[in-house]
C-alpha cells in the first residue's frame, strides 16, 4: 500500500454537500478489472462537455487547480455506492487528502487504502480554509499531516484532526493490511475454532 | 478499529473481479472458500436468451469471465447467469439462506445493508477490503455509534416500506446516519414481512449508514426455515436457539433515536438529485430560497436544474418517459404483486417506455406462476431476466435525457444515465404513473 506522511499542495474547494461516488465516477467507467487507469474519467459529468472537450467551467479544468493534491468539500463527501475506482480515480488525479466535514463510510476507508488521507474538520474551518485559497486565487498551499494530525491554511493557521488510529498507521507506513492480518493468524484460527463449534451453521 | 470474523463474503463481478483478480496477482489464496458466495447479476444483460457474458457494458465480458473463473477454480459456492436460483445478490442471499441473523456479512456493493432484513449485521465494503477478507476472512471495522428508528402508527393501504424510508430520509437527511449502524423497531416494522424489511435496510445507505438491521424475531425464523443455504434439523434448532438472543435489551441506550408516524405517512416520491429531496406524492417542487441552510439551498437550486423543475410546481401530473420496476430495493415478489394489482386490466399510457426487471430468477418465476408476467405484458411493460438492469447507468444509453419513475435507490445525477432525471418511488406508484404517463397518485387509481 502506498505510505503517505504529510502532503503540501494546492487545494481546490468543492463546496457542494453528498457529492456522491457516482459523481465522483460514473459506473459507466468502471469497466475492467485493472487496477489503474479510472483518473482520466474523475467527475467525468461535470469536467468534460458532451463533445467530449473540458469544461472550463469546471474547478479541475483551471490553473493552479488543474495541479490540485488538496481537496477541500463539504458534508458527507463520497457517499453512495461502494466504488472503489472513486478513491482510484481521485488518486490518479493526484488527490492525497481530502478536508472534509463527514464523509461517506465505505468511501471513508477505500481512501485509506488507496494513499488518500480523508481529513474530518468542522466545516466553519473548511470554510476559513477555502476563505484563504480563494484569496491566494488558489495559489496558497495546504498542508495536511497525517504524522502530526493536523491541517495547515496557506497563512499558516493550524487545524488539529483525528484519524483513527489504525488506518493513520497503515497508512504512514504504507504497510500491506492482508499481511498485517495473517501475522495475526493463530489468534483467529483459535478465535474460529471456538466459534465454529458455538455457530456451525456460519462456516 | 476491531478485527471481526466475516462469516459470509458475497461477491460480484462489478467489483469482486477486481477483488479475484488483486488476489491472484499478490500470489495469496482464499482461506475460507465455503464462506465466500458469487452471484453473476450486475453486468449481465437482462434480454431473454442472454448469453453468458452478454452485456451492454463493453468491459461486462471480462469482468464476467474473471469472476465466474475465479470462482470455479477456488470452488466458491458460484451462481452463474443461467443458474435458476440467480438474482441480484441482496435479493438471492436472503433468498437462499447464505444471509442469516446475526451474520457478519460483507459484499462489495453499499447496499449489502439490505440483508440487515433478516437480521444480518451485513455492509458494503470497497475491493481492496474484499480482498483482505478473501485472504484472512476478517475485516477490521470501528466500531460505528446506535441509532434506533421507530416506525410507529399504522400503514395506510397503498403505503409501502418504500415510502416509510424515503420519509425517514427526508427527515433526517441525507448524511442522517453517518458513523452509525441503524436498528429498525416499533409497530410497523414489527408488522412487516421480510421483505419490506429488506427494502427498508436497503436504503439505509441513501441517509449515509453503512449498517441497518432489524432484530430478527419470529417473522424472520419462519422466512429462513428451509432455504437451501438455513442450517437443518437439530442444528436449526440450536440456531433459532441462539438468534433468538440476538435480541435488543430492554432499556438499551441509543446514541440517537428518531421517530417516524406512519399514521400519517402517504405515498412519497422524490424530486430532486438526492433522496433527502423527497415530498408526499400531493406535495409541490420545494423552493430552494426556503431550504433551512445554504447547503440544501444550493442543493436545491442545482436540483431544479438538473430536473428541469420549477419550485412549486406540482409532483402529480408531472409527465413522465420511463416507468421503471426493477433493483435490490424493490423487485421481490410482494413488489411485483403491488404493482400488478395496479396494473391490472390497464394500459401503458402510449408512448411511455416501462420496464419490469425482477430481482431474482426465483422471484420471476414464482410471478410467472401467479401470472403476473402475463399482467404486466398485457398492460405494456416489458419482462426481463433478472440482474441489476437499468438501475445504474453500465452502457445503455436507452433512457438518457428521459424523466423516469423507479422503484430503484438513487436519484443521483446520471445514475441511470446521461442527464437521466429518477424519481424514486413505490412500485405501485411506479405502476400508478406508468398508466397515467405522468407522475399519479396510485390512493387515486
Ligand atoms: S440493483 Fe442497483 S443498487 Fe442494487 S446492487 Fe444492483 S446496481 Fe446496486
Amino acid at each position: 500500500m502506498e505510505a503517505l506522511k504529510q502532503v503540501t499542495g494546492i487545494a481546490a474547494p468543492m463546496m457542494r454537500i453528498n457529492i456522491d461516488t457516482d459523481q465522483i465516477i460514473p459506473a459507466l467507467f468502471l469497466g475492467g478489472t485493472d487496477a489503474k487507469g479510472y483518473g482520466k474519467n474523475l467527475f467525468h459529468g461535470s469536467r468534460y462537455l458532451v463533445d467530449g472537450s473540458n469544461n472550463p467551467e469546471f474547478i479541475l479544468n483551471q490553473a493552479p487547480y488543474t495541479k490540485a493534491q488538496v481537496l477541500l468539500a463539504d458534508r458527507n463527501f463520497g457517499c453512495g455506492s461502494s466504488r472503489e475506482r472513486a478513491p482510484k480515480a481521485l488518486r490518479e488525479f493526484g488527490f492525497r487528502a481530502i478536508v472534509a466535514p463527514s464523509f461517506g463510510g465505505i468511501f471513508f476507508n477505500n481512501c485509506y487504502r488507496n494513499g488518500i488521507v480523508p481529513v474530518e474538520l468542522p466545516i466553519e474551518c473548511v470554510r476559513e480554509i477555502v476563505a484563504e485559497v480563494e484569496a491566494s486565487k488558489g495559489e496558497g498551499q495546504v498542508t495536511v499531516d497525517l504524522e502530526a494530525q493536523t491541517v495547515k491554511s496557506p497563512s499558516g493557521k493550524t487545524y488539529p484532526f483525528t484519524a483513527p488510529a489504525t488506518l493513520r498507521q497503515m497508512l504512514l507506513n504504507g504497510v500491506d493490511e492482508i499481511s498485517l492480518t495473517l501475522a495475526k493468524m493463530t489468534e483467529i484460527d483459535a478465535f474460529r475454532s471456538k466459534d465454529r463449534a458455538a455457530r456451525p451453521w456460519a462456516y | 478499529a476491531d478485527l471481526l470474523q466475516i462469516d459470509r463474503l458475497v461477491l460480484h463481478e462489478l467489483s469482486g473481479s477486481q477483488a479475484v483478480r488483486a488476489l491472484a496477482e499478490a500470489g495469496r489464496v482464499p482461506m475460507s472458500r465455503t464462506q465466500v458466495y458469487t452471484v453473476i447479476e450486475h453486468l449481465i444483460s437482462t434480454l431473454p436468451g442472454r448469453g453468458p457474458t452478454d452485456s451492454v457494458s463493453k468491459s461486462g465480458p471480462i469482468m464476467i469471465e474473471t469472476t465466474r473463473r475465479a470462482s470455479l477454480d477456488w470452488g466458491f459456492h458460484f451462481i452463474d447467469y443461467n443458474d435458476p436460483r440467480q438474482g441480484i445478490a441482496h435479493v438471492v442471499a436472503p433468498e437462499m439462506g447464505i444471509a442469516f441473523p446475526g451474520a457478519t456479512l460483507v459484499c462489495c456493493d453499499s447496499h449489502t445493508s439490505t440483508v440487515g432484513g433478516v437480521g444480518a449485521l451485513s455492509w458494503g465494503i470497497g475491493a481492496t477490503e474484499a480482498e483482505h477478507v478473501l485472504a484472512t476472512q476478517a475485516l477490521a471495522q470501528s466500531r460505528p455509534k446506535r441509532m434506533r428508528v421507530n416506525f410507529t402508527g399504522k400503514l395506510a393501504p397503498n403505503v409501502y416500506a418504500k415510502d416509510m424510508v424515503l420519509a425517514l430520509i427526508g427527515q433526517i437527511g441525507a448524511q442522517g446516519g453517518i458513523g452509525y449502524a441503524t436498528e429498525f423497531a416499533g409497530p410497523v416494522i414489527a408488522n412487516l414481512p421480510i421483505e419490506g424489511r429488506l427494502t427498508v435496510c436497503n436504503m439505509s445507505i441513501e441517509f449515509s449508514c453503512k449498517y441497518g438491521f432489524v432484530p430478527p424475531d419470529d417473522v424472520t425464523f419462519e422466512y429462513l426455515a428451509g432455504r437451501q443455504f438455513s442450517p437443518k434439523g437439530a442444528m436449526w434448532d440450536a440456531a433459532v436457539k441462539h438468534w433468538r438472543t440476538l435480541r435488543t435489551d430492554e432499556g438499551a441506550v441509543f446514541d440517537r433515536e428518531v421517530t417516524v408516524d406512519c399514521n400519517t405517512l402517504v405515498p412519497q416520491v422524490t424530486w430532486g438529485i438526492s433522496p433527502q429531496q423527497v415530498t408526499s406524492i400531493d406535495g409541490r417542487v420545494p423552493d430552494p430560497a426556503d431550504a433551512a441552510d445554504s447547503e440544501a439551498r444550493q442543493l436545491g437550486e442545482r436540483a431544479l436544474g438538473y430536473m428541469q423543475l420549477e419550485a412549486g410546481a406540482s409532483l402529480i401530473g408531472l409527465p413522465i418517459d420511463v416507468a421503471y420496476i426493477g433493483s435490490c430495493t424493490n423487485a421481490r415478489l410482494s413488489d411485483l404483486r403491488a404493482a400488478a394489482a395496479v396494473l391490472k386490466g390497464k394500459k401503458v399510457k402510449a408512448g411511455i417506455q416501462a420496464v419490469c426487471i425482477p430481482g431474482s430468477t426465483p422471484v420471476k418465476h414464482a410471478a410467472e406462476a401467479e401470472g403476473l408476467d402475463v399482467i404486466f405484458k398485457e398492460a405494456g411493460f416489458e419482462w426481463h431476466e433478472s440482474a441489476c438492469g437499468f438501475c445504474g447507468h453500465i452502457g445503455d444509453n436507452r433512457f438518457a435525457n428521459l424523466r423516469v419513475i423507479s422503484t430503484t435507490n438513487r436519484n443521483f445525477e446520471g445514475r441511470q444515465g446521461p442527464l437521466t432525471r429518477t424519481h424514486l418511488a413505490s412500485p405501485a406508484t411506479v405502476a400508478a404513473s406508468a398508466i397515467a404517463g405522468a407522475i399519479a397518485d396510485v390512493r387515486k387509481t
